[in-house]
């Protein structure tokens, strides 16, 4: 433990700990626009810097780590004079247009110019120009607003491995761009989103698609029906300051009736049929040797595209299966149609969800026509949702709570946790199991794959097989288990797993790109604990025993790898170029 | 067997662009020609410094000093010189032609220089090794192998009190006990060559010339703190000085003075080159470290510091040139010998190169200590064309200038700084009463402004900011709210710049808002530029009663703004003129006039 003083007040705070963190020990705020608990220091705002005792140097509270005596000042006319300036400078190169940013009221720009008392603006104002890009589905880069914080850049590179965005040009011509200024679509982008999540104004931002969303709930003609992902329903409520990890999945059906859509379905359902069919695929590659080991998940879409660029020789461990938003939308066209005899034509399949690579993936490619449609015909983000719900007057905090609507609405809890990192892996275990064996799980709650680190590894005794098992989470931790992976190939040795979860968002979907801003270590926990909760709290904890699978089955799939299912729920994968040109 | 001659032509950068080279095979072919090639040895050495009087050859035993040579000049040198031993006197340097200086030591450019990082340069051919080994060379890497342990050689360097002389002037004992403290595997020593201030040349040159001392103190510091691999970053600009390290390389490696079992003590080290692509914040320790391993060359926040987390997060020793090349002569002086030279707080020599309105321009080494007065009235010889001093700015674009009052600083680290500029690398750039010190200024900015990497905003921003003001200041539309903006913009990038770059760019501003004040003023409420540089503050006229009516503007003028007939007087139109100044230029009767 290092013991220093912040403004005279005595600090003990943990060795490797940062100026910031040591402030905020005792209630200390130091304003930062690049630091992101994150991240590590990137230092380049400015705006933190802090006086040592008895030096004349100032310290950058982001970048400097405590030291044993440190007496810091955090605070003082001097201080506040240098980070008002500093703000001022960044302004003469942001445009005021506030009003019309997406993020009016979370931008952390505008917040510290609201609390320095910014009135005017005393040096030149200096804008780029430079085009915004909207080359992806997903995200839009808007340079005009980019003030250069290395957030995004060091999210993209450092978090997510994926190296799409990068810092182009010097001095005040520096822009942040894919290399050589390419289109986001032409570059590496996985489309996570992870950048955007990040980015402290709105230089990076999902491209907003509730416009749509209105017009298609506003057309007698169109038949709308809603799917929520897992980890929407424990962050939305953040949005309409709910405690962090509070549950609010009636509340999101009762809202979403009020939006006026026609049916509320529940993305979990298919989470539900994803293990159905992933699980019995797993079992097929484990006891009859067909298909490649480990089996790898193939749920998140920015995922997918990161192993399709990066790591193409793994398509033959990839799960078949699609992502239970591309399987519910397959079924609702095909199977909810069918049953409430509506015109797949006049569906409009709309999915909420955490992820800005999901607004990507409905279009990926041909099997996501699987219906004989667009399976999914928009994805909106958490934000979006919370921005849509607002702007339709609806109490959302108060609501009460809904059910879903049959068919397709039921779930199980392992589906819920489809929204954390683990709980795929969890899930899986579960129903794998009892395939296997027979037999139901004596304990569901298989601890061992959950938890924050990044890579994990376990065994699972499934009656005295040993099912080695690993979980990785940040796109940047998946190499270990995938360099793993080649070399035990190469060396024509035992692969080192049997099954492997892949998320590419730290802590998975309930810190998605998509999701309310401001996300941490410390929300990231609140959210997979009330997933969690909601899990222990279901009726039916595995996904074979929901009732509606099983009427699916019966109904409509037969069986998990069925003819139907095959050509409905499971994709191919194809080797892409890092870079398009 | 010995000559009876030696000519040392001069082979730095400057004087090679000078000819040197064809004056080189000039001598040669005379020498051939005039059958005393088996008597004279011609060698192509390192800078003398004395660029100003470049090309320079120099030949010995004679000593004698031949300045701003020919290749012409050749047949002359060897015909009166070496055949019939007398001086060519019209080519030795002189002050005033009467009274022609022959010898070196004559010469008041050199009295009060004292050569230590500087000793060989322009001695010894840097292409042959036996040369370098002649003047002591490699007896100090010897030294240390042999007979010293590893805790000696950094008391040694301890007690010399030396001092990086890249721009911190950190101690350079403590970096190498950081790192040879640091427990790890792998450790690396780093040559900063990215030398970049605009003028300066003290680097390239020592390399140039002298580039085994840099492999030898690499080494040295290899085998004290544990490293086994050194890399020297210099800039790709610097074509000579990598060929001739090249050469050095491959020299001492066939000596065994680098790579495997050097000199049979079973220490291993080797040394490569990485070629820089001219960015000037590369110069800065963490972004050169960067561009090492491929990176986009940024600064990064220290602590952790290079010494223990350095290339590849291992502990690395990143010394620049002039540092490196102190080292020998100390481990074979003793540190105590080297810490008598100098001040209290700084000692041995700094070398300048002393560029701008100076009589004598060059590179110098003078003692820590040497006031500004003695560089630049008697190593200089004072301004040029006899003008009054103005200002002299040192540390390259980060430094402040310093004006006359303080001529008789003596310079250590500690004085620079408190006169608001600072020692840098050793840019010294004098200016006269024509110069205008907001332009100046303007030109330093710019260039800092060029040179940020773009990453922290301070720096990216308020570089520009300044840039801008002084623009608007020299078009004639500054206000006085401007010099309020500019301070303020100045003393926030100081404080919270990242790096150095970004935190003395405002130097330049900030020293002459204190010193130039009612230069700034004239140019902002008077709307004039008192040294007539700002072009968009000044008009032509031409004084009818000095105007002869020869027509001598009329005809340069490019852009035809100036009429007037035979002997009769000539008139400017102001909506034309381009203020070129030629028209000043070619009036023998002084009648145009400048506002």
């Amino acid at each position: 433990m290092i013991h220093m003083k912040i403004n005279g007040m005595p600090v003990e705070i943990e060795a490797g700990s940062n100026i910031l963190a040591a402030a905020k020990k005792v209630n200390v705020n130091i304003p930062t626009l690049c630091y992101h608990p994150d991240l590590p220091a990137w230092a380049a705002c400015g705006l933190c810097v802090v006086k040592q005792e008895n030096s004349p140097k100032l310290l950058r509270a982001c970048a400097a780590p405590v030291v044993e005596n440190l007496s810091v000042i955090t605070h003082d006319a001097e201080l506040y004079q240098i980070r008002k300036t500093v703000l001022e400078m960044i302004l003469s190169t942001h445009p005021s247009s506030c009003l019309t940013c997406g993020r009016n009221g979370t931008c952390e720009l505008q917040r510290f110019a609201a609390e320095f008392g910014i009135r005017e603006q005393p040096y030149e104002i200096r804008l780029t120009d430079l085009p915004k890009d909207t080359s992806t589905t997903s995200i839009v880069l808007d340079p005009t607003k980019c003030i250069k914080c290395g957030r995004c850049v060091q999210v993209c590179q450092q978090l997510q491995g994926v190296y799409a965005l990068e810092f182009i040009g010097r001095g005040d011509n520096t822009v942040v761009s894919p290399a050589a200024g390419l289109p986001l679509n032409d570059s590496p982008c996985i489309k996570c989103g992870q950048c955007s999540a990040h980015c402290p104004v709105g230089a990076i931002f999902e491209k907003d698609d509730t416009r749509e969303f209105v017009r298609a709930i506003s057309n007698p003609d169109k038949h709308v029906v809603v799917q929520i992902a897992p980890a929407v329903r424990v962050a939305l409520g953040e949005a309409f300051n709910l405690p962090v990890g509070t549950i609010t999945t009636g509340r999101i059906y009762s809202a979403l009736r009020r939006l006026g859509v026609d049916k509320v379905f529940d993305t979990n359902f298919s989470a539900d049929l994803t293990i159905m069919e992933e699980g019995t695929e797993l079992v097929k590659r484990l006891t009859t040797g067909v298909g490649a080991i480990p089996q790898i998940t193939s749920c998140c879409p920015a995922w997918t595209d990161y192993m399709e660029k990066y790591y193409p020789d793994m398509i033959p461990n990839f799960s078949t299966a699609k992502s239970p938003m591309m399987m519910q939308g397959a079924i609702t066209k095909t199977y909810y149609a069918q049953k409430a005899n509506i015109d797949p034509a006049k569906i409009f399949s709309v999915a909420i969800m955490p992820c800005t690579a999901k607004k990507f993936e409905i279009s990926r490619d041909e099997n996501m026509y699987a219906s004989g449609f667009a399976d999914v015909d928009l994805v909106l983000t958490t934000r979006e949702f919370a921005r849509l719900i607002k702007a339709s007057g609806i109490d959302f905090a108060v609501l009460h709570d809904e059910p879903a609507d049959s068919p397709i609405g039921m779930y199980a809890g392992a589906a819920t946790i489809f929204g954390n990192t683990g709980g795929v892996m969890e899930a899986a275990i579960r129903t794998a199991y009892t395939l296997i064996t027979g037999e139901e799980l004596a304990d569901v709650n298989i601890t061992a794959v959950r938890g924050m680190d990044g890579v994990r590894t376990g065994e699972v005794d499934v009656k005295g097989t040993k099912v080695r098992v690993a979980v990785a989470h940040g796109m940047a931790n998946v190499s270990t288990l995938l360099e793993e992976i080649r070399s035990a190939r190469e060396q024509g040795a035992e692969p080192p797993y049997h099954f492997i979860e892949v998320m590419a968002c730290r802590g998975g979907c309930v810190a998605g790109g998509g999701q309310p801003y401001a996300t941490t270590d410390d929300i990231r926990g609140k959210r997979i604990a009330g997933l969690y909760t909601d899990d222990e709290k279901s009726v039916y904890r595995c996904s074979h025993n929901n009732p509606e699978i099983k009427q699916i089955y019966a109904d409509f799939l037969e069986k998990p790898l069925s003819e139907k299912s095959h050509h409905l729920l499971h994709t191919t994968y194809t080797e892409r170029k890092i870079y398009k040109k | 067997m010995a000559f009876r001659n030696y000519i040392l032509v001069c082979g730095g950068t400057a004087c090679e662009s000078s000819k040197a080279d064809a004056i080189y095979e000039a001598l040669m072919a005379e020498c051939n020609a005039q059958g005393v090639s088996e008597e004279v040895q011609i060698v192509k050495t390192g800078c003398f410094g004395f660029c100003e009087q470049g090309p320079i050859v120099k030949i010995l035993p004679e000593d004698s000093f031949y300045v701003q040579v020919k290749p012409e000049d050749a047949q002359e040198l060897i015909a009166e010189h070496v055949v019939k031993g007398r001086e060519v006197k019209r080519l030795l340097y002189s002050k005033d032609p009467v009274k022609r200086h022959a010898k070196v030591e004559d010469i008041k450019f050199y009295q009060k220089q004292y050569r230590i990082v500087l000793r060989n340069c322009g001695f010894i051919d840097p292409e042959n090794i036996e040369e370098y080994i002649a003047r002591e060379g490699y007896a100090a890497l010897e030294k240390v192998l042999f007979s010293m342990s590893k805790e000696d050689v950094i008391e040694e360097l301890k007690t010399a009190g030396l001092r990086g002389r890249g721009g911190a002037g950190f101690p350079t004992w403590m970096k190498w006990n950081f790192t040879k403290q640091a427990a790890s595997e792998e450790k690396f020593i780093v040559c900063n060559a990215d030398e970049g201030d605009p003028g300066a040349y003290m680097d390239r040159s020592t390399l140039e010339g002298d580039p085994h001392s840099v492999l030898e103190a690499m080494t040295i510091a290899g085998h004290t703190v544990g490293a086994q691999k050194g890399l020297i970053y210099i800039r790709a600009e610097y074509p000579l000085a990598i060929h001739r390290l090249e050469i050095a390389m491959k020299q001492a490696r066939e000596y065994g003075l680098l790579g495997t079992d050097i000199l049979g003590s079973g220490f291993d080290f080797d040394i490569e080159i990485r070629l820089g692509a001219g960015a000037f914040v590369c110069g800065e320790e963490t972004a050169l470290l960067a561009s090492i391993e491929g990176r986009r060359g940024m600064p990064v926040p220290r602590p952790p510091f290079p010494a223990v987390k350095g290339l590849w997060g291992k502990p690395t020793v990143i010394n620049n040139v002039e540092t490196w090349a102190n080292i020998p002569v100390i481990i074979i002086k003793g540190g105590d010998w080297f810490s008598q030279i100098g001040t209290q707080d700084s000692h041995g020599t700094k070398v300048f190169a002393l560029t701008g309105k100076i009589r004598n321009s060059g590179l110098v080494e003078v003692p820590m200590g040497t006031t500004l007065r003695e560089i630049i009235y008697d190593i200089g010889g004072g301004i040029a064309h006899d003008k009054a001093f103005k200002a002299v700015q040192t540390g390259g674009p980060s430094g402040g200038v310093i004006t006359k009052d303080y001529l008789d600083t003596p310079i250590d680290f500690g004085s620079l700084s408190k006169l608001g500029s600072m020692m840098g690398s050793g840019g010294m750039i004098v200016m006269d009463e024509d110069d205008c010190i907001v332009d100046v200024v303007k030109f330093y900015l710019n260039f800092s402004v060029d040179e940020s990497c773009g990453k922290c905003s301070p720096c990216r921003i308020g570089g520009r900011s300044l840039a801008n003001l002084l623009e608007k200041i020299t078009k004639g539309n500054g206000e006085m709210a401007d010099i309020d903006r500019m301070r303020e913009i100045g003393e926030a990038m100081k404080k919270a710049s990242l790096c150095a770059l970004g935190q003395t760019a405002p130097n330049p501003i900030l020293s002459t808002l204190h010193y130039f004040r009612d230069e700034y003023l004239a140019h902002i409420i008077d709307k004039k530029c008192p040294a007539g540089k700002c072009k968009s503050l000044i008009t032509y006229s031409i004084n009818p009663e000095k105007c002869i009516g020869c027509t001598a503007c009329a005809r340069k003028c490019p852009v035809g703004a100036i009429s007037g007939e035979r002997r009769a007087v000539h008139k400017i139109d102001p909506a034309a003129c381009i203020k070129c100044g030629v028209c000043f230029e070619v009036c023998k009767f002084g009648a145009v006039d400048v506002r």
